[in-house]
């Protein structure tokens, strides 16, 4: 069976982000979605960015890192503090007053989500020289244990990030486009380091790290290079979180956050790009679908009484069917190509057609 | 000229003496073996010259266009970076990856762009990459695997994967080459290849060339001398002829009473 030519599947990979587009542009003119659906799919790009954050160092380097939720945190907290508006901020600070410097900063959204960014990179340069000598389950824990000290740090810093009661009334500034298009720059950003000879090169430090080294790459300048991008990029993806929450406080940005990414990650395939992606919108898209399952339902003739977190059981048990069948997520370290959708579908189209010829064949 | 040079290098885990004191010389245009009966010493003593362990005494001196320094102790990536290549016992490809990438790697550390050049491709960045696959190919022509080059590095048979492995030794530019039994596991056709290709890049790439080999055939083949290591102790040293005929290996190495 032939496979779909470069053209073909470059008309469809086109037509596809056209009418993403389009999709896209009718969903910020509120006519494609409402407010609930347009608060998921934003949602879906935010965690979209930040499971790319997680799979660059984990995926690609091969380095097992779980402190996303702190650098999350911490872009969260700059951006946040960047947006809202001095009066605004000197309201929310009533345990203890506001530090005049932290008030008087302002800056517009995007420089703020960078600057967010850029906080997380800073943080994850001091950390990484310690915890980027450890390897496999001891690196797990480092960064799991510096992301819950970033955290603290921010519950006990009350003059600048307003301690334990958080941070509200954060301009939701960050828009359907905003999140997918951010989301669209990232993947964009990952797919062409992948091509270049530095993203090779983390591949190869992922694949054989004595090997690597014997072929002269320093190690710890690659580890830690990619460490800052995907602390940074987990930055930009707290910062847009933060705008569309509206509200937070250190307690969201606990471990939990990084095992629900690294839920993300490992469904989507570690390694690939567009799983991370696909994995984002599924996992988002049926935390919300599930939701039914809380409220209570009819099960045939039986009626299932309401029972809070229900929901997350048969999330946690469609996920393990998943890490047991599908041990390297849904797209492992592959990209999406058409081909993986057609060639099913060119299989079974064969079939029909020649149904008589297929039963001869067997039967010689 | 000497390239590289042991200077009573030793190596001791806690009380094991791995490596009493080696005392070895390559110069470069030479092919010279290390061999010794298993648990001799020989990969330890690999170890020690490509930075993997610190030599716990001596020194190991490497000298490239007329510049000596000690190597000793320095990181593994320094050391490939100063021109001392290797390939390892049990192959080490970067088996996801293709045959070309594997290539590319090996150069990876001449890229002059910065990370950032590079995502946003640069011109500059664009036309090392050109010049890196460029470059990548041609060696993969001299090893005998262009039309391979697209194809996943683990899906080669043994022989070529072996190939690879020094090809992408070859892409770090080194002025000495540590191969690390290179005909382990190969069939006699395969063995009889890689003794022509070993021949074949040292003229061509103009390399000292450090082997260890249990393979006798290749050994006294190929070597110009012979190194004889037993239990971390130098026991002999010489051309093929003397290290034939000597007692002390024959006693060592192939057993009493062996006659070949």
């Amino acid at each position: 069976m032939k496979d779909l030519s470069k053209n073909a599947s470059r008309i469809l990979t086109a037509v596809a982000l056209a009418g993403f587009a389009v999709f896209l542009w009718l969903a910020y003119k509120g006519i494609a979605l409402g407010p609930y659906e347009a608060r998921i799919v934003r949602l879906s790009g935010i965690y979209a960015i930040a499971a790319l954050s997680m799979n660059l160092i984990n995926g690609f380097t091969g380095q097992f890192s779980l402190g996303q939720a702190g650098f999350m945190a911490l872009g969260a907290y700059t951006t946040s503090l960047l947006v809202i508006p001095p009066e605004a901020k000197e309201s929310l600070y009533w345990v203890e007053p506001i530090n005049p410097f932290v008030r008087n900063l302002q800056a517009p959204f995007l420089v703020a989500l960078i600057a967010g960014g850029l906080m997380a990179s800073f943080f994850a340069f001091f950390i990484g020289f310690p915890v980027l000598r450890l390897k496999g389950d001891y690196l797990a824990i480092a960064t799991l244990g510096f992301s819950e000290i970033i955290r603290i740090f921010i519950t006990n810093l009350i003059p600048i990030t307003n301690g334990p009661v958080g941070l509200k009334n954060i301009p939701s500034t960050a828009n359907i486009l905003w999140t997918s298009l951010s989301c669209a720059a990232i993947v964009v950003l990952l797919l062409r380091l992948m091509k270049t000879s530095y993203g090779r090169t983390f591949k190869a430090i992922r694949d054989d790290e004595v090997a690597a080294e014997a072929m002269g790459i320093s190690l710890f300048k690659h580890k830690l290079m990619s460490f800052l991008l995907s602390a940074f990029i987990a930055g930009i993806s707290g910062g847009l979180l933060a705008s569309v929450v509206g509200a937070i406080t250190p307690a969201y940005f606990r471990f939990t956050l990084a095992y629900e990414i690294l839920l993300i990650v490992v469904l989507g395939g570690q390694g690939s790009i567009t799983g991370s992606v696909v994995g984002a919108i599924i996992l988002s898209v049926s935390k919300e679908w599930l939701r039914f399952l809380d409220s209570g339902f009819n099960l045939l003739f039986f009626r299932v009484p309401e029972i809070a977190g229900l929901r997350m059981l048969v999330f946690s048990l469609l996920l393990m069917a998943i890490i047991l069948f599908y041990r390297r997520g849904l797209f492992g370290s592959r990209e999406f190509s058409w081909n993986s959708i057609y060639r099913p579908i060119a299989f079974l189209i064969n079939k029909i057609r020649k149904p008589k010829k297929e039963a001869g064949d067997d039967s010689a | 000229m000497i390239a590289l040079e042991t200077k009573g290098a030793g190596m001791r885990f806690g009380g094991v003496v791995a490596v009493d004191s080696l005392d070895m010389l390559l110069q470069s245009g030479e092919t010279v073996a290390l061999i010794g009966p298993n648990g001799a010493g020989k990969t330890t003593a690999f170890n020690m010259i490509t930075g993997v362990y610190k030599p716990t005494k001596g020194d190991i001196i490497f000298t490239r266009d007329d510049s000596s320094q000690s190597i000793a102790g320095k990181r593994p990536d320094t050391i490939t970076a100063l021109g001392i290549a290797r390939t390892f016992q049990n192959i080490r490809l970067f088996s996801e990856m293709s045959v070309i990438d594997n290539v590319l790697i090996g150069m990876h550390m001449h890229v002059k762009s910065s990370i950032f050049g590079a995502i946003l491709g640069m011109p500059k960045y664009r036309s090392e990459e050109k010049a890196m696959r460029e470059k990548a190919m041609e060696l993969l022509e001299k090893v005998g695997l262009a039309s391979q080059a697209g194809a996943q590095a683990s899906s080669l048979p043994y022989g070529e994967q072996r190939r690879l492995e020094i090809a992408r030794a070859l892409a770090t530019a080194p002025s000495a080459l540590l191969l690390d039994e290179p005909a382990a596991g190969m069939n006699p056709k395969e063995t009889l290849d890689l003794t022509d290709f070993i021949k074949m890049i040292a003229i061509e790439f103009s390399l000292a060339v450090l082997l260890i080999e249990h393979h006798m055939q290749i050994v006294m083949d190929i070597s110009d001398r012979i190194y004889v290591l037993d239990f971390g102790k130098m026991i002999a040293s010489g051309t093929p002829k003397e290290i034939q005929s000597d007692e002390r290996v024959i006693k060592a190495y192939l057993g009493e009473g062996a006659d070949d």
